[in-house]
């Protein structure tokens, strides 16, 4: 019998400090056991539990994409006793991965249709990793419009600044990177909060249009007007819920809502699903 | 299936013959209460009881449990990587269970043994189980099984059922196991005629006649999530709620867990430790956000886990086999029974 529970051993390949306040740093790993690699098959918008001998589990999205072979990549805010752990960490050090956890975008749905990713803050992991899913090429025939609008407090808060910079350049995504704010003349792109640039840019709701949310609830709880305004309906508004776990595969019974574990039935729902289960998150 | 009769004064004898193919647990009291834990050679189950204050899940589940070890010495080559620990899975019987708590396994088992995720520990540890069941002459007057899904005499989950005649034990063969057991234990096989069945068909019904306590389960599975978890009375249901826990760590059903590390200078483990609902802890995120931030929040979790959540995941029923203890060891008296009747009787 497979233990769920048993961490691939992992070893730290890379360490990229990612935001000006040094709170978000970016770590790659590498399997130990070249045959674990095989083992874990994920989809973008899956996560995995990150082990530390002696401190413990933590929960976080993968912001690697499949596509992306030979290694895994975590962006970790240092909130916790495991997260400030691991930020103090060095290159070669062991560590344990679990995984890939969790339900993910529904890629299979959002074949020929438009793709609205709306991100806010550090919560830009897995929509990377959708992003580099998604313009890979084999993929990008498979998606007809892609629209980011990616917004954070300041351009030094933004995530993978050299990856945002790349897909400016290029015509098969449209990018709408925005901050609350800068006082850097020379900063060429939005200034507003997400929901008022989704208004602007994000093209107008239809069946053939999805929108993926990931950000602090405050950004999601002004975007969703904005999107009901745009004429989303709410079984194309696709959003990924964080919450405090533990096994991470719906048996130790703390990260309900309702009936659904966050860690098993989701982290991803729509909004239609989530207008049908009590407001606990 | 088959009834045999044993005699009480052969029932040591049995039991003596067995710890030589089983580990044996069994009720024992401790102070003024009966638990069960494993029971030395010559040392027989306590069974002038009516039920033990702890449920028998610890027989498959412990308080506490160890998953891995690990070393943090750098300089061993496997350092910060977790193995696998020993753990004994040699078969154990469990002598004395109440039918509640037997078939409280089978409903926790929904949860451990999944089509997508298997526990090892807990399945391991329940298939070496061997379950000897004690029916109820005499239920307490918290019981309400006979509407919870179970009964004084309910056979499920179990692979024998002793039944206490007075002079003598009935006994029930219910499984491949519980056969394997009246083997092992030597005692005359010999199949009794109808008159002993009759017995415990009497029996039960005097057992069953005895339990008043009634809930009504059969609207739950057809109301609204939102409407029920949006309902008045829970403001009402968790005023004197002190957020305890206790009904938790009694529950045959209550299944969380949290899971830690522990060391000790460089070698160290991660166990698992029972959890609950009740405490503010088991949801607070690294942010300081908690969904479930006040009491109000945690008991309404407890109660539609068990009477909503679980019913409409696996369509089984309750996550509740009546066995009262959370209505006898609750300090402030919140009764499940009557917030049953609650939840079934809401209209909004």
């Amino acid at each position: 019998m497979q233990n769920p529970y048993l961490p691939y051993p992992v070893r730290i390949e890379e360490i990229i400090t990612e935001t000006e306040d040094k709170n978000l740093k970016t770590f790659n790993f590498v399997f130990i056991n070249p045959d674990d690699q095989e083992k874990f098959n994920y989809t973008p918008g899956q996560f995995a539990e990150l082990s530390v001998a002696g401190r413990g589990e933590i929960p976080i999205g993968i912001a690697s994409s499949p596509t992306e072979k030979g290694f895994l990549r975590f962006t970790i805010n240092k909130v916790g006793l495991v997260t400030s752990y691991i930020h103090a960490m060095k290159v070669g050090d062991i560590m344990g991965i679990r995984g890939p956890l969790g339900n993910w975008y529904p890629w299979e749905v959002m074949e020929g249709k438009n793709v609205v990713i709306i991100g806010g803050g550090f919560a830009f992991t897995t929509l990377r990793s959708s992003i580099i899913y998604m313009l890979d090429s084999d993929n990008r025939p498979k998606f007809k419009d892609i629209h980011v609008i990616y917004g954070a407090r300041t351009p030094g808060m933004l995530l993978y600044r050299d990856e945002l910079a790349q897909w400016e350049k290029r015509d098969d995504i449209n990018m709408h990177i925005t901050v609350d704010g800068t006082d850097d003349p020379d900063w060429k792109y939005n200034i507003g909060f997400v929901p008022t640039i989704t208004d602007q840019k994000a093209p107008p709701g239809n069946e053939e249009t999805y929108a993926i949310i990931c950000g602090p609830p405050i950004m999601i709880k002004f975007t969703q007007p904005v999107l009901d305004k745009l004429g989303y309906v709410h079984d194309n508004i696709i959003m990924s819920l964080e919450m405090r776990m533990k096994c991470g595969i719906g048996i130790c019974g703390r990260c309900n809502i309702g009936k659904e574990y966050v860690c098993k039935d989701g982290p991803v729902f729509t909004l239609a699903q989530l207008n049908n289960m009590p407001k606990e998150y | 299936m088959k009834v045999i009769t044993i005699n009480k004064k052969d029932w040591a004898k049995g039991l003596e013959r067995l710890y030589d193919s089983f580990r044996l647990f069994g009720p024992v009291k401790q102070n003024e209460f009966h638990n069960f834990r494993q029971l030395v050679k010559g040392e027989l189950p306590d069974l002038n009881l009516l039920n033990t204050r702890l449920s028998a899940k610890s027989m498959v589940y412990p308080q506490s449990e160890k998953m891995f070890e690990f070393t943090l010495d750098e300089n061993r080559e496997d350092h910060h990587i977790l193995k696998e620990i020993h753990k004994d899975y040699s078969p154990k019987a469990v002598i004395g269970i109440r039918p509640c708590d037997a078939r409280a396994f089978l409903l926790v088992k929904e949860n451990f043994d999944t089509p997508e995720y298997k526990d090892p520990y807990w399945i391991k540890s329940y298939e070496a189980t061997t379950f000897i069941g004690y029916a109820c002459n005499t239920p307490c007057s918290t019981c309400f099984c006979t509407t919870a899904g179970c009964g004084p005499f309910h056979e499920q989950g179990l692979d024998l059922l002793l039944v206490d005649a007075g002079d003598y034990y009935l006994l029930k063969i219910i499984t491949q196991k519980g056969e394997n057991f009246l083997t092992a234990a030597g005692w005359s096989s010999k199949a009794e005629s109808d008159a002993a069945r009759h017995e415990i068909e009497t029996l039960k019904r005097a057992a069953e006649g005895k339990i008043t306590a009634r809930i009504s389960t059969d609207k739950l599975k057809d109301k609204k999530t939102t409407e029920l978890f949006e309902a008045p009375f829970w403001e009402e249901v968790a005023f004197a709620c002190i957020n305890c826990g206790t009904c938790t760590y009694v529950c045959p059903t209550c299944w969380c867990f949290d899971i830690q590390d522990e060391t000790i200078g460089l070698s160290g483990i991660r166990l698992r430790n029972w959890d609950s609902c009740m405490y503010p802890l088991f949801t607070l995120h690294g942010s300081g956000h908690n969904p479930r931030n006040t009491k109000i929040q945690r008991v309404r979790q407890r109660f539609m886990h068990k009477l909503k959540y679980y019913v409409d995941k696996y369509g089984d029923g309750i996550q509740c086999v009546g066995c009262g203890r959370c209505i006898r060891h609750c300090p402030v008296n919140i009764d499940i029974r009557k917030v049953c009747d609650l939840m079934n009787g809401f209209e909004k």
